[in-house]
């Protein structure tokens, strides 16, 4: 069993907006190439060309609808580590090769000390562990360690590699343990949530839900609804006849 | 703590290019470690993405690596379609396609059929074709979108996505029709999520709910082909409640042009015109008739007006009022056919006018009108709209999105601040002011075409027929069949070759699509097509020459293949001459560039044109003394053609010195300049230029000052578009021009100078009957793939390697069907095999799927068991390329009457349900094809072992 820090300086996250996700993949596939020649390399594809393609991403996306009739709405959920506050993948590692990190409480795995028994596969309630079939150990999202304090890189671009990509900014990236963070604003301002909250396992990132829509069902409720003057509609010659006042009265 | 090192180097060296894993054409930067590419991002500095990267574009890498790439030229020994071949060596592949091509140059120019796919060179392609002389070139458009385009630039000089884009900062209400994912993607992804940050409201208007629908305010979940009729219905609606720009209407419009009222005369419905040409319009303040454009008028947009010769003339705006007032366009009347309650569509009108009109701008920013006129603010109407295949891909595409653009200068939001603005080298003359060349007369034996291939016609002595009225262009483009086909009918030419429909060809020349599978309507009819013999036991198409990079399944139908690079091995010009990257801010350009060696025998396609050129003479291509003009191949190209002087490929940078924005001598620095530059060149206008610039004098006279404009004359919309009465004229016999019988009709309904809804289904005429095929089937790109590239890329492969069709809960629940059920989509051609998938968010009565999924066996490196192949399945199988028999056994191609665009979106079906024991796979399924010679694909990947780590 493995043990974790009492208290981590900070809580470096994701803040994911599921009101603005498309669904295009941009994260998924800019994660997989960042990190398969990144810490995580390589992430392995088994059978790529072939019946059953398949390999390891540490950021899945999935498209599904909720709701029924005029409720009805899609939504694509991002998912990948959470980098809980009490990840029990980490405390059920039996070699310490899972670990939260005291600085900034990233969860990572040391691939030379992972022996790859799954265990924080089971453990992890949200599927965010993958195991990679070539190395024969367990990998999983390193919020981009190797980037956001690489200097490397310019100081713009130190975010996880998922959040650079985003096309619509639906991800953001900092310090969910300092409230003034922007982060921790925008989580405070749209009620951003924790996914499986139940479990208590603290996730640090969070999601921030669908904005209310505004379409028949909340045109109605709206306090100012658009108004508009009543159409006489049928009569050609009355609109003709606005079209000419406008005009005169333009040109006075 | 193990040991980490959390700065390591990510490469030796970033290369900064252009993307091409779908049509958006974004800055990418891509990092090279040990000569290999480690790792592809968005350049945070690039006009285009400004630093995002979408799912294809991060996975470039796997593009690149793709075992499906070809490895060196190769040349038929089965039979067309077997897939088999032998490699040779580039010498001999020049030499004979040198032969093949040279002679028929030297016979008859036409028999020769050049047709680009998805390529971004078309002002190379286009410009070889012209120097071979050839009237039979056209890139892909004819199949994509040139509904729009043609309807954008006849109607206000501008068109959706590459010439036009929303004023993404500003705009409070976005109308987004039909599917749009597949162009201009990361830009528009870029702005929804920026606008629903702002609290800008974005309505889709879609038949299914997917991507940007999803995140739409509203989901407008219309019947596909009616948004045309909803759109006039916003019209009537915003008529109705007097909200429209009546001064935009009279300063930028033709809104006041005098239309001639003498039923069955030539002129009826002509623009009355003074004696220089001008249009006339009645001026409310001198009382008299005043040739327009002119400064200080006072319009009328009413009335009846006496002209000079004692006849009537009636303003345009009072056409238009009195066709979208007609209680045939209230929402009422439109609800049916479009499945939207009429209330929405009130509701939707107010939005519309409460956005435009409640929520106007007013920039502090002076401009000067072209007549001299100074405005000490720019005014906006904050509504903006987008359309693409949506709305394109319908018979009736072309009146709809002029339909589209007609609401949107009701409401004065073209080109103002939070509308829809263009992006320069746009606005250009309405229409552009190019003919196409193709004529009899044009086509000689080794000489050039005089002009243009793909052009504007405004009348019928335009168009490109023989004396009895005869398509003279093997695809039939502006013939009486397609007068406005201003990016030609692809989709027509095998089929019209193969019949000898208008005639016989010797040889195809294609570039980049695929042809025989997922470009091509009616897959068998075409495949039959490909491989027909006549008599003697020679094909009909006697030679096909084709160039790409991967084993598409065209490969298999071609007798000599050229195989081309990866993007990151190649030039590219995304060119101001072509189609650019600009933004409404600015003109930019931008190129590509090797970033590595190709490790195969293999050259980019535009380097090839050029030999090709030389090696056949063409005088563009060859210097006085023989040799060949550009020695250097394409980057020589790049820099030293002038396609009038001063003008080239690239506008910046010019000047010997480089000091010239587009015009400007051949500057041999120019590339190194690009390549320094992230890849790209951006001129930014001055704050005076950004807004009204069909009508800003700064604007104009800058414009014609760097070519883009043939003069400063503002650009008047168009409202009511006389060259289409012109042609409706000729075919009711008004004119005396010889119009063959059998298109009269057509051409007369079609060529409505005011736009107008019509069901898709109307143009087919003896259509199969609604009873048999009462649901209507179309296709959505899925974000992450483009075409059919996208399933030979490891990682997007397994995102999505197979498609279901997706069918309505309710109508799934009437015809007994489940999740991972088998049905049969059943047609007026066919039938076709598809798994089932249950949804909400879709119209009731349409049924969908993700567009080039399926693969046939053999193709693109794929395993014989790749669910591409034994589940992916097309909907093309079921798509005819003509539409039924008219009287008298003429058939039209299944595209629209005035553009010849492709009609993809029109098919009806019915579903059956599989019988217990049917197998779980796709019909129809093809002979495998051969694999043409490629790389051998792994059985595992770990790209990026050698790079990766955590310690130093």
């Amino acid at each position: 069993m493995t043990s974790l820090p009492q208290r981590t300086d900070r809580k470096l996250g994701l803040v994911i907006d599921l009101d603005i996700c498309v669904g295009c993949h941009g994260c998924a596939t800019s994660c997989k190439e960042w990190n398969t020649g990144g810490y995580s390399a390589p992430l392995s594809d088994q059978d790529p060309y072939g019946a059953d393609p398949h390999g390891a991403w540490l950021n899945r996306i999935h498209a599904y609808e909720v709701g029924e009739g005029a409720a009805s709405r899609t939504v694509h959920f991002p998912r990948s580590c959470l980098h809980c506050e009490t990840p029990a993948c980490v405390t059920v590692c039996p070699t310490g090769a899972s670990y939260k990190r005291a600085e900034d409480g990233i969860v990572l795995v040391n691939p030379d000390t992972c022996i790859g028994c799954k265990l924080c596969s089971w453990a992890c309630p949200y599927g965010a562990r993958e195991y990679d079939y070539a190395h024969g150990v367990m990998k999983k999202c390193t919020l981009c360690v190797d980037r956001i304090y690489n200097t490397n890189i310019p100081e713009r671009d130190r975010v996880p590699a998922c959040v650079k990509a985003c096309p619509t900014g639906a991800r953001a990236f900092g310090d969910l343990g300092d409230p003034q963070s922007e982060v921790s604003r925008s989580v405070a301002v749209r009620g951003g949530y924790n996914l499986l909250e139940a479990f208590g396992y603290q996730p640090v990132n969070k999601y921030l839900p669908p904005r209310e829509r505004r379409d028949a069902t909340t045109a109605a409720r709206s306090a100012s609804p658009p108004t508009m003057p009543t159409s006489d509609g049928t009569s050609i010659e009355r609109f003709f006849a606005w079209v000419d006042r406008t005009l005169s009265a333009k040109e006075t | 703590m193990p040991p980490l090192d959390t700065s390591r180097p990510v490469s030796d060296e970033v290369k900064a290019t252009t993307c091409y894993m779908c049509a958006c054409r974004c800055g990418i930067l891509v990092h090279l470690k040990d000569g290999e590419v480690r790792y592809i991002e968005g350049n945070p500095d690039h006009p285009v993405n400004k630093g995002v990267i979408c799912g294809k574009g991060a996975a470039g890498i796997m593009q690149h690596l793709s075992p499906a790439r070809l490895r060196a030229p190769l040349l038929r020994t089965g039979e067309r379609g077997k897939g088999e071949f032998k490699e040779i060596s580039w010498e001999e592949a020049l030499s004979l396609a040198t032969d093949w091509l040279g002679e028929v140059r030297d016979r008859d120019p036409k028999r020769l059929a050049f047709f680009t796919g998805r390529d971004q060179s078309q002002s190379l392609t286009g410009y070889w074709a012209i120097q071979y002389g050839t009237p039979n070139y056209a890139a892909h458009g004819g199949f994509c979108s040139v509904n729009m385009a043609a309807a954008g630039l006849y109607t206000f000089g501008g068109a959706f996505w590459e010439f036009g884009e929303p004023d993404w900062e500003r705009t409070e209400y976005f109308l987004l029709f039909g599917v749009a994912e597949d162009h201009g993607s990361n830009p528009i992804k870029k702005a929804l999520g920026t606008l629903k940050k702002r609290g800008a409201k974005i309505v889709a208007v879609n038949p299914v709910r997917t991507g940007y629908g999803a995140i739409a305010d509203e989901w407008i979940g219309i019947k596909p082909g009616t948004d045309g009729l909803f759109v006039a219905a916003l019209i009537h609606e915003l008529l109705a409640t007097r909200k429209i720009d009546l001064d935009y209407l009279a300063r930028y419009t033709n809104a006041p042009w005098l239309v001639i009222d003498a039923p069955g005369t030539a002129e009826h419905g002509l623009f009355a015109r003074d004696e220089a040409g001008k249009a006339l319009v009645h001026d409310l303040a001198t009382g008299q008739l005043v040739g327009a454009p002119a400064a200080g008028l006072k319009p009328a947009l009413t009335g009846r007006h006496t002209l000079a010769d004692g006849r009537a003339g009636q303003p345009v705006f009072a056409l238009l009022a009195e066709r979208y007032l007609d209680p045939h366009h209230a929402p009422e009347a439109a609800a049916e056919a479009t499945g939207v309650p009429a209330s929405t569509i009130r509701r939707i009108a107010a939005e519309l006018a409460e956005a435009a009109f409640t929520k106007e701008i007013r920039l502090a920013q002076p401009w000067t009108d072209w007549t001299g006129e100074t405005h000490a603010e720019m005014v906006g109407r904050p509504v903006s709209m987008h359309a693409m295949r949506g709305i394109s891909a319908h018979a009736n595409g072309f009146h709809t999105c002029r339909l589209i653009h007609i609401l949107q200068i009701l409401l004065g939001s073209i080109d103002c601040p939070g509308g829809f603005r263009y992006k320069p080298p746009y606005p250009k003359p309405v229409p552009p002011p190019l003919k196409p060349f193709g004529k009899p007369g044009h086509v000689k034996p080794r000489e050039p075409l005089g002009g243009p291939h793909l052009g504007f016609p405004t009348s019928p002595a335009d168009l490109l027929v023989d004396d009895e009225g005869k398509p003279t262009r093997i695809d039939k483009a502006f013939s009486w069949e397609a007068p406005f086909a201003a990016h030609g009918l692809m989709h027509m030419v095998i089929t019209n070759a193969a019949l000898g429909n208008p005639y016989s060809i010797d040889v195809l020349f294609l570039y980049m699509a695929n042809m025989s599978w997922n470009s091509t309507m009616n897959v068998p009819a075409v495949l039959e097509h490909l491989t027909a013999k006549d008599e003697t036991g020679a094909y009909k198409i006697p030679k096909i020459i084709y160039s790409d990079a991967y084993a598409s399944e065209m490969v298999a139908y071609a007798d000599l293949i050229l195989p081309d690079t990866t993007y990151l091995e190649r030039y590219d010009c995304i060119s101001l001459l072509d189609r650019p990257i600009s933004e409404a801010d600015g003109p930019a350009d931008a190129i590509r560039h090797p970033v590595v060696t190709p490790d195969r025998d293999v050259r980019g396609f535009q380097e090839v044109l050029i030999d090709l050129g030389h090696r056949l003479k063409l005088p563009a291509f060859t210097s006085p003394d023989g040799s060949p003009k550009y020695p250097g191949g394409y980057a020589d190209y790049i820099v030293n053609h002038e396609r009038s002087p001063g003008i080239g490929p690239l506008a910046g940078w010019r000047g010997e010195d480089g000091a010239n924005f587009g015009k400007g001598k051949p500057n041999p620095d120019q590339l190194r300049r690009y390549i320094e530059s992230g890849g790209f060149h951006m001129h930014h206008l001055k704050p005076e230029q950004r807004f009204y610039k069909h009508a800003n004098k700064d604007y104009l006279e800058w414009a014609t000052a760097v070519g883009f404009m043939p003069s400063s004359e503002p650009v008047i919309f168009q409202l009511y578009v006389e060259p289409m009465q012109r042609f409706r004229l000729a075919a009711e016999g008004r004119t005396g021009e010889s119009v063959p019988e059998q298109h009269r009709a057509r051409v007369a309904r079609y060529f409505d100078p005011l736009p107008f809804w019509y069901p898709p289904e109307d143009v087919a005429g003896a259509g199969p009957s609604r009873t048999a095929y009462p649901i209507h089937a179309v296709t959505q790109r899925p974000m992450h793939m483009y075409h059919s590239w996208g399933t030979q890329n490891a990682w997007l492969r397994q995102i999505t390697n197979e498609n279901r069709l997706y069918v309505h809960r309710d109508l799934g629940r009437r015809l007994g069907l489940a999740d991972d059920d088998w049905v049969w989509i059943v047609g007026a051609l066919g039938r076709v095999k598809a798994p089932v998938r249950l949804m909400t968010g879709c119209h009731p009565d349409t049924v969908w799927t993700w567009n080039a999924i399926g693969k046939r066996q053999g193709a693109w490196a794929l395993d014989p068991d790749a669910p591409e192949t034994t589940k992916g399945f097309l909907l093309n199988h079921l798509i005819s390329e003509l539409m039924p028999e008219q009287a008298g056994g003429y058939r039209y191609s299944n595209s629209d009457p005035v553009t010849g665009q492709a009609a993809w979106y029109d098919l009806m079906v019915r579903l059956e349900r599989c019988a217990p024991g049917e197998p779980h796979e796709t019909s129809p399924r093809f002979e495998p094809l051969g694999r043409p010679t490629q790389i051998d694909a792994p059985r595992e990947l770990r790209f990026g072992e050698a790079f990766g780590g955590r310690r130093s």
